[in-house]
């Protein structure tokens, strides 16, 4: 099973690779910088999974107090912010070229990084609360909260005027049908690199955990 | 409503007795104040937005002295298993946490804006019941939140030091929305123009003082 996850997503990564950059027509106006949005799509995408994940499995370990829960949701969390990075680095590339700045206040980058910077601190939380019990409760605590504060950033940070692209939905320009195919290709890829990456880490941690409880058996 | 009072009436006592906290935060404000003149070289025309901004910065970071030692008090001697092992509902004890931390926020603001006033050589008297009640709501907000995770804080290796990098993300809407009106009602601007940033403000209050109360039980179980 662990092989075959590995496998898809090695496939999939390849050939969104091949589709973004070779399969997708070139956009007329912004020319070859936008095919980095595939992958600012596909690693956006793949980090909101993640907060979502982080949010329902704090939620489950506040009502089963399970450390199984809490090893999704640190796991998650990590991604979450390894993802959300790549998000901001490939934003920001091709912001550079498009819009001449690197970085703005523009609500979509302001809440992302609110959003980015929130998880971090969930992060550091973890690695000051001491007790494992401490530290999971207080995490999930903090994510729960910390989910439910996004929206109000977000609608606090609209009340200043946008500039990220809308691309589908009321106002939107829509997309060439190669386009969307690499979009939909990517996602799938990312997804897939996402449950990967996510099951190599509770695999880590859940032999940390054994390791522990060994180390303590034998009084080391 | 008794056992929320009683809470609230131990906290105020006690500040009351050892005034510890309130001329510390008074203090501390007064100097961010002075601090703020010296670094604007004592200009007298600031803009609105930048003055709402050096007043909201002065509230949060003074309140925040006083938020970081509200649960540290109690660690002393051992104070909070007394606290918790009162036979109420724990989101009493964060509400009446809550109160008296406000209140004492409060009264340390409400002597710092006419300091704020005198530095800056205002003449804004007569928007003042306005902005007092903007002040009220930005504290609410912050207060929720910065009480909440002050228990959370105290608990942890890092302690004091880990409550601003804790609600300072969380609480961006309770500043950004704040200042925002302030400036607004500074430079006269019709309600029409800031009743969105009002709405938000009020709604942050309401939604964290009731997530925060509810999520009580869970932080302070058996810490």
């Amino acid at each position: 099973m662990r092989y075959i996850l590995f496998f898809l997503a090695f496939i999939s990564m390849l050939v969104a690779n091949y589709m973004s950059l070779m399969y997708a027509p070139t956009e007329k106006v912004m020319g070859h910088i936008q095919r980095i949005f595939y992958f600012h799509m596909g690693t956006v995408w793949a980090a909101t999974l993640a907060f979502i994940l982080v949010f329902i499995a704090s939620i489950m370990y506040l009502r089963k107090e399970s450390r199984k829960w809490d090893i999704i949701a640190y796991s998650s969390a990590e991604l979450g912010v390894l993802f959300i990075t790549l998000t901001i680095i490939t934003g920001s590339i091709w912001a550079k070229p498009v819009w001449g700045t690197w970085w703005t206040w523009d609500p979509q980058l302001t809440t992302t990084f609110i959003l980015w910077v929130l998880y971090i601190v969930y992060l550091i939380l973890r690695s000051s609360a001491g007790s494992n019990v401490k530290q999971a409760r207080y995490s999930a605590i903090f994510a729960i909260i910390a989910f439910i504060d996004l929206p109000i950033v977000y609608a606090s940070a609209r009340l200043k005027r946008g500039i990220s692209p809308v691309v589908f939905g009321p106002g939107g320009g829509g997309i060439a049908p190669e386009m969307m195919h690499t979009l939909l290709v990517c996602l799938v890829a990312f997804t897939l690199l996402f449950i990967v990456l996510l099951k190599e880490r509770m695999n880590i941690l859940k032999m940390k955990d054994i390791i522990n409880s060994i180390k303590i058996r034998r009084n080391f | 409503m008794n056992k929320i009072l009683n809470i609230v009436w131990k906290d105020v006592l006690v500040e009351f007795r050892t005034k510890e906290i309130f001329p510390t935060m008074l203090i501390f404000s007064i100097l961010i104040l002075l601090i703020f003149n010296f670094a604007f070289e004592f200009k007298s025309s600031i803009e609105p937005n930048t003055l709402s901004a050096l007043l909201w910065v002065t509230f949060i970071f003074a309140g925040l002295l006083g938020l970081s030692r509200s649960f540290a008090l109690e660690k002393e001697n051992n104070a909070l298993f007394g606290v918790i092992l009162t036979p109420v509902d724990k989101m009493y004890i964060y509400i009446g946490k809550f109160i008296s931390n406000f209140l004492i926020t409060f009264l340390m603001e409400l002597f710092v804006i006419p300091v704020f006033i005198l530095f800056f050589n205002l003449n804004i008297l007569d928007i003042i019941l306005p902005v007092i009640g903007i002040v009220v709501l930005g504290t609410i907000g912050f207060i929720s939140v910065g009480t909440f995770f002050s228990a959370m804080a105290v608990n942890t290796k890092l302690r004091e030091l880990m409550l601003p990098v804790l609600i300072f993300p969380l609480i961006i809407p309770v500043i950004f929305n704040s200042v925002r009106i302030c400036s607004s009602i500074m430079e006269g601007r019709e309600l029409a123009y800031y009743k969105s940033s009002l709405q938000v403000l009020v709604s942050f209050d309401i939604i964290f003082v009731v997530i925060c109360a509810v999520l009580f039980e869970y932080l302070i179980e058996d810490s």
